[in-house]
Protein backbone atom coordinates (compact mmCIF):
# COMPACT_ATOMS: atom_id res chain seq x y z
CA UNK A 1 0.00 0.00 0.00
CA UNK A 2 1.38 3.64 -0.98
CA UNK A 3 0.39 6.85 0.15
CA UNK A 4 -2.32 7.44 -2.34
CA UNK A 5 -3.85 4.16 -1.96
CA UNK A 6 -4.27 4.71 1.82
CA UNK A 7 -5.40 8.11 1.13
CA UNK A 8 -7.90 6.16 -0.71
CA UNK A 9 -8.59 3.82 1.44
CA UNK A 10 -9.28 6.40 3.99
CA UNK A 11 -11.80 8.05 2.13
CA UNK A 12 -14.10 5.21 1.59
CA UNK A 13 -14.38 4.73 5.39
CA UNK A 14 -14.38 8.31 6.76
CA UNK A 15 -17.49 9.44 4.78
CA UNK A 16 -18.01 12.76 6.32
CA UNK A 17 -14.63 14.16 5.14
CA UNK A 18 -13.47 15.27 1.71
CA UNK A 19 -10.69 12.91 0.16
CA UNK A 20 -9.03 15.89 0.05
CA UNK A 21 -8.66 16.88 3.69
CA UNK A 22 -7.88 12.92 4.23
CA UNK A 23 -5.15 13.78 2.05
CA UNK A 24 -3.95 16.86 4.29
CA UNK A 25 -3.76 15.01 7.44
CA UNK A 26 -1.68 12.28 5.90
CA UNK A 27 0.35 14.41 4.67
CA UNK A 28 0.41 16.23 7.31
CA UNK A 29 0.67 13.58 10.13
CA UNK A 30 3.47 11.89 8.33
CA UNK A 31 5.23 15.29 8.25
CA UNK A 32 4.63 15.85 11.80
CA UNK A 33 6.20 12.24 12.43
CA UNK A 34 9.46 12.43 10.01
CA UNK A 35 9.98 16.43 11.96
CA UNK A 36 9.65 14.72 15.70
CA UNK A 37 12.41 11.79 14.66
CA UNK A 38 14.12 14.63 13.01
CA UNK A 39 14.45 16.98 16.18
CA UNK A 40 15.73 14.00 17.93
CA UNK A 41 12.26 12.88 19.43
CA UNK A 42 10.21 9.89 20.26
CA UNK A 43 7.12 8.91 18.54
CA UNK A 44 5.02 6.20 20.98
CA UNK A 45 1.77 5.15 19.74
CA UNK A 46 -0.17 3.02 21.94
CA UNK A 47 -1.32 -0.43 19.94
CA UNK A 48 0.82 0.10 16.99
CA UNK A 49 4.56 1.21 18.35
CA UNK A 50 7.27 3.33 18.74
CA UNK A 51 9.85 5.35 16.72
CA UNK A 52 13.10 5.98 18.22
CA UNK A 53 16.62 6.88 17.26
CA UNK A 54 19.46 4.60 17.59
CA UNK A 55 22.70 5.84 17.80
CA UNK A 56 26.17 4.57 15.58
CA UNK A 57 29.26 5.01 16.97
CA UNK A 58 31.77 6.45 14.58
CA UNK A 59 33.92 3.68 12.26
CA UNK A 60 36.39 3.86 9.36
CA UNK A 61 34.42 2.62 6.63
CA UNK A 62 35.72 1.60 2.89
CA UNK A 63 34.70 2.49 -0.22
CA UNK A 64 33.81 -0.82 -2.14
CA UNK A 65 34.97 -0.06 -5.48
CA UNK A 66 38.13 1.89 -5.04
CA UNK A 67 39.04 -0.01 -1.67
CA UNK A 68 40.14 3.73 -0.08
CA UNK A 69 39.35 3.53 3.71
CA UNK A 70 36.71 6.90 4.69
CA UNK A 71 36.10 7.96 8.31
CA UNK A 72 32.49 7.43 8.60
CA UNK A 73 30.96 10.11 11.95
CA UNK A 74 28.74 8.79 14.40
CA UNK A 75 24.64 9.29 13.29
CA UNK A 76 21.58 8.70 14.56
CA UNK A 77 19.76 6.03 12.40
CA UNK A 78 15.34 5.81 13.00
CA UNK A 79 14.42 2.87 14.87
CA UNK A 80 11.20 1.08 15.04
CA UNK A 81 9.78 -1.29 17.56
CA UNK A 82 6.07 -2.78 16.89
CA UNK A 83 3.16 -2.74 19.91
CA UNK A 84 1.68 -5.71 21.43
CA UNK A 85 -1.51 -5.13 19.26
CA UNK A 86 0.25 -5.22 16.31
CA UNK A 87 2.83 -7.70 17.49
CA UNK A 88 0.10 -9.89 17.80
CA UNK A 89 -2.56 -9.31 15.04
CA UNK A 90 0.55 -9.14 12.04
CA UNK A 91 1.80 -12.66 13.92
CA UNK A 92 -1.84 -14.33 13.90
CA UNK A 93 -2.05 -13.75 10.53
CA UNK A 94 0.95 -15.81 10.11
CA UNK A 95 -1.82 -18.80 10.75
CA UNK A 96 -5.12 -17.57 9.42
CA UNK B 1 9.14 14.38 25.02
CA UNK B 2 8.00 11.94 22.98
CA UNK B 3 4.62 12.61 19.81
CA UNK B 4 1.70 10.76 20.96
CA UNK B 5 -1.94 10.04 19.15
CA UNK B 6 -3.25 13.16 21.56
CA UNK B 7 -0.31 15.56 19.73
CA UNK B 8 -1.56 14.74 15.98
CA UNK B 9 -5.05 15.35 16.59
CA UNK B 10 -4.49 18.34 18.26
CA UNK B 11 -2.20 19.18 15.50
CA UNK B 12 -4.73 18.21 12.78
CA UNK B 13 -7.09 20.73 14.89
CA UNK B 14 -5.21 23.39 15.16
CA UNK B 15 -2.92 23.55 11.38
CA UNK B 16 -6.76 21.99 9.60
CA UNK B 17 -9.25 23.33 10.68
CA UNK B 18 -11.07 19.60 11.29
CA UNK B 19 -13.22 19.39 14.77
CA UNK B 20 -11.71 17.94 17.78
CA UNK B 21 -13.90 15.10 17.16
CA UNK B 22 -12.99 14.57 13.30
CA UNK B 23 -8.94 15.02 14.14
CA UNK B 24 -9.52 12.23 16.64
CA UNK B 25 -11.11 9.93 14.68
CA UNK B 26 -8.76 10.55 11.68
CA UNK B 27 -5.27 9.84 13.38
CA UNK B 28 -7.18 6.29 15.03
CA UNK B 29 -8.25 5.31 11.85
CA UNK B 30 -4.31 6.01 9.99
CA UNK B 31 -3.08 3.87 12.79
CA UNK B 32 -5.85 1.42 12.27
CA UNK B 33 -5.14 1.40 8.28
CA UNK B 34 -1.69 0.71 8.81
CA UNK B 35 -2.66 -2.18 11.02
CA UNK B 36 -5.27 -3.92 9.22
CA UNK B 37 -2.91 -3.82 5.86
CA UNK B 38 0.07 -5.41 7.67
CA UNK B 39 -2.32 -7.32 9.28
CA UNK B 40 -3.81 -8.72 6.26
CA UNK B 41 -0.14 -9.30 4.55
CA UNK B 42 0.34 -6.08 2.82
CA UNK B 43 3.93 -4.50 2.24
CA UNK B 44 3.00 -0.72 3.27
CA UNK B 45 5.02 1.99 1.45
CA UNK B 46 5.49 6.03 2.63
CA UNK B 47 7.38 8.21 0.34
CA UNK B 48 9.39 10.63 2.49
CA UNK B 49 9.38 8.51 5.76
CA UNK B 50 9.75 4.90 5.07
CA UNK B 51 8.33 1.36 4.68
CA UNK B 52 6.94 -1.21 6.87
CA UNK B 53 8.01 -4.93 5.71
CA UNK B 54 6.67 -8.18 7.19
CA UNK B 55 9.17 -11.53 7.58
CA UNK B 56 8.52 -15.00 8.68
CA UNK B 57 10.79 -16.47 10.85
CA UNK B 58 11.10 -20.21 11.37
CA UNK B 59 11.27 -21.80 13.96
CA UNK B 60 14.12 -21.62 16.10
CA UNK B 61 16.43 -22.58 19.38
CA UNK B 62 16.10 -20.56 22.09
CA UNK B 63 16.43 -20.64 26.02
CA UNK B 64 14.64 -18.86 29.30
CA UNK B 65 17.07 -16.36 30.21
CA UNK B 66 16.02 -16.89 33.86
CA UNK B 67 16.18 -21.02 34.63
CA UNK B 68 18.58 -21.30 31.33
CA UNK B 69 16.00 -23.99 29.85
CA UNK B 70 15.76 -24.65 26.39
CA UNK B 71 12.60 -23.84 24.97
CA UNK B 72 12.29 -23.34 21.12
CA UNK B 73 10.97 -19.90 19.71
CA UNK B 74 8.13 -20.27 17.65
CA UNK B 75 7.74 -19.40 13.82
CA UNK B 76 6.28 -15.93 13.69
CA UNK B 77 5.41 -13.27 11.23
CA UNK B 78 7.11 -9.92 12.38
CA UNK B 79 6.95 -6.34 11.31
CA UNK B 80 10.16 -4.40 10.46
CA UNK B 81 9.95 -0.44 9.34
CA UNK B 82 13.41 0.35 6.79
CA UNK B 83 13.35 4.59 6.86
CA UNK B 84 13.18 6.07 3.53
CA UNK B 85 16.60 8.20 2.80
CA UNK B 86 14.92 11.57 3.10
CA UNK B 87 13.86 10.40 6.76
CA UNK B 88 17.29 8.66 7.00
CA UNK B 89 19.32 11.52 5.69
CA UNK B 90 17.50 14.42 8.36
CA UNK B 91 17.61 12.30 11.27
CA UNK B 92 21.54 11.40 10.77
CA UNK B 93 22.48 15.24 10.65
CA UNK B 94 21.60 15.49 14.56
CA UNK B 95 24.18 16.04 16.70
CA UNK B 96 24.88 13.28 18.72
CA UNK B 97 23.76 15.77 21.25
CA UNK B 98 21.20 12.75 23.47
Amino acid sequence: MTKSELIERLALKQLHLSAKDIESAVKDMLDLMANTLSEGDRIEIRGFGSFSLHYRAPRTGRNPKSGETVELGAKYVPHFKPGKELRERVNASLNA
Amino acid sequence: MALTKAEMAEHLFEKLDFSKKEAKDMVELFFEELRGCLENGEQIKLSGFGNFDLRDKSERPGRNPKTGEDIPISARRVVTFRAGQKLKARVEQLEAKK
